[in-house]
């Protein structure tokens, strides 16, 4: 048995329970779905806790391949150093879905790890280099 | 003239001095007037905290026995420019390593060498009769060196643009990660915290004026490069986007990693976060209108950085007000935005300097010459030689 968390991305018509059935149904993996992110007319995005046999996980990946769906193995986690973090924002940039943002009081930077998506594009974008991915 | 530099720096000494920030001026302004705060406020606290390439560090590393005239130098393996006398270089903070690339360069040098850490000195000569050593690898900390001070060619501008990206592909810029279709904006200055947007011509802020320099006294040594002051204005004096500029000098040694930081820009290289800070004395009625502006009332200009050109296409303006707003509109879409420069550090730096003032520990310089409203910033033409 392992895990993995892995990101989905698909296309807009897509409907995600289907995918999400098959996968239990067919592929007999245990799925947790940590974030969903469907807007309309747009890509839709999905993290998701998958447990179960490696070779029926990868299966599903492959499934879900087939389905036009991107699938990417997801960081295990985002960590932001706040002690060295200068709060510039030039990170909250890139998070789309603002689980980096600047408080507009204090202007210093707050993560919500709630609406991580796990993109990891701020932590290219982080000039100081505080936000690292621990797998 | 309602008061003198004298007059404020007596003030000072006597720990009777008023001093507020840019930004509480605003609000002191708007429920007590010009005239009042011209007469009850002496000192307005200016400051920055943002990525400014143009940084650097004057060194001297003393003579080692036998000497030698450096002809080439590197710092941890970043290279200096020691085309100066025998043991002067010049470290860039753009400067990167022959050994680490894009991830350690010249900002990191001097980073290490403010927090006490030893660096490793490399050199090689050519030799002379004079100077007869033709290398050397020795290591450094700011303690062993001699003078150690920061020349800044080119910081605090005043005003910078707002960049976006209307190609198909993400960009890596100096201003941060340009998502495609004008996916974001990034903007990068402390807008009505921001020294020179306080002072839009230049009259309290010229060569000679004494600065907090990333947690060191500093000055402002000349005006900056690129200094363009002659850039479109709005009726109340500031500049629409980029314009003048400053050249800063202060002693190394003295600086604190808290107000200066070696940064990284994904696939753009290395630069440095530098913390300024500039009071600007409340002269007359004049420099209170002056300081009196806010992030709504000071506009900047959408650049498109999508098209790789000198000139990039300007897609209209935008105020600090909107922009810190979080979205703005460009072409009738709604794009999110985001500072580079640090709010939170500016301000902090804003309140450490008047502290300093407050405590009698800052005390103002006048002047020595103002810096030009004229200068006009040219553009290197290609042309072949002997034309
Ligand atoms: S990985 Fe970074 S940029 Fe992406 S959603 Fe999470 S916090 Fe935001
Ligand atoms: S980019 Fe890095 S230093 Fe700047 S606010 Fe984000 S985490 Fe902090």
């Amino acid at each position: 048995m392992v895990r993995k968390k892995l990101v989905l991305t698909f296309p807009p018509e897509r409907v995600d329970k289907p995918i999400t059935y098959h996968l239990v149904k067919d592929f007999d993996l245990v799925i947790n779905i940590l974030r969903a992110e469907i807007h309309e007319e747009e890509v839709g995005r999905m993290v998701l806790d998958v447990e179960g046999d490696e070779e029926r996980i990868n299966q599903g990946i492959a499934y879900l391949k087939s389905q036009d769906v991107k699938v990417q193995e997801a960081a295990r986690d985002i960590t932001l150093d706040e002690a060295n973090c200068v709060d510039c924002g030039a990170c909250t940039a890139v998070c789309l879905p603002k689980a980096l943002r600047l408080n507009n009081e204090t202007w210093k930077l707050e993560f919500d790890k709630e609406k991580c998506i796990f993109c990891e594009l701020c932590v290219k974008s982080c000039p100081l280099g505080v936000i690292e991915i621990k797998f | 003239m309602l008061k003198t530099y004298q007059e404020i720096n007596e003030k000072i000494k006597k720990g009777q001095v008023v001093v507020v920030t840019a930004e509480e001026i605003i609000d002191l302004v708007a429920e007590k007037g010009t005239q009042w705060v011209a007469r009850e406020i002496d000192v307005v606290t200016t400051a920055t905290f943002g990525p400014m390439c143009s940084t650097g560090a004057f060194i001297n590393f003393g003579h080692a026995d036998p000497p030698i005239k450096m002809a080439k130098v590197w710092l941890n393996d970043v290279p200096a420019y020691t085309g100066i006398a025998a043991v002067d270089a010049y470290i860039g903070a753009t400067e990167l390593s022959e050994t680490q690339g894009l991830s350690y360069g010249g900002a990191h040098v001097i980073e290490d060498l403010i927090m006490g850490k030893s660096v490793k000195l490399k050199a090689v000569a050519y030799g002379t009769d004079c100077y007869p050593r033709k290398d050397i690898e020795t290591h450094i900390t700011k303690d062993d060196i001699n003078q150690a001070y920061l020349y800044n060619p080119r910081n605090s501008y005043q005003n910078y643009c707002v960049a976006v990206n209307s190609s198909d592909r993400t960009i890596f810029t100096y201003m941060g990660t340009l998502l495609p279709k004008i996916g974001n904006a990034t903007y990068s200055s402390a807008g009505q915290l921001s020294p020179l947007l306080n002072d839009p011509y230049y009259r309290t802020i010229g060569i000679g004026t004494r600065i907090f320099l990333a947690g060191a006294i500093g000055y402002v040594a000349w005006e900056g490069t690129q200094h363009n002051p002659v850039q479109e204005r709005a009726p109340h004096g500031i500049p629409m986007s980029s314009a003048g500029t400053l050249a800063l000098i202060g002693d190394l040694k003295q600086m604190s990693t808290n107000y200066i930081r070696a940064a990284n820009f994904y696939r753009y290289g290395t630069t440095i976060y530098v913390g300024v800070g500039i009071p600007i004395p409340i002269l007359d009625e004049e420099m209170v209108e002056f300081v009196k502006v806010s992030d709504a009332e000071i506009y900047t200009t959408i650049i498109d950085y999508g098209v790789p050109r000198r000139s990039r296409p300007m897609l209209g303006k935008v105020s600090y007000g909107e922009l810190r707003s979080g979205e703005i509109t460009i072409k009738g879409k709604n794009v999110p935005t985001a500072p580079l420069s640090s709010y939170a550090k500016a301000r902090e730096i804003a309140n450490v300097l008047k502290s300093l003032i407050r405590e009698g520990k800052f005390l103002l310089q006048e002047p020595i010459e103002r810096l030009s409203l004229e200068r006009t910033f040219k553009p290197l033409e290609i042309s072949r030689e002997g034309i």
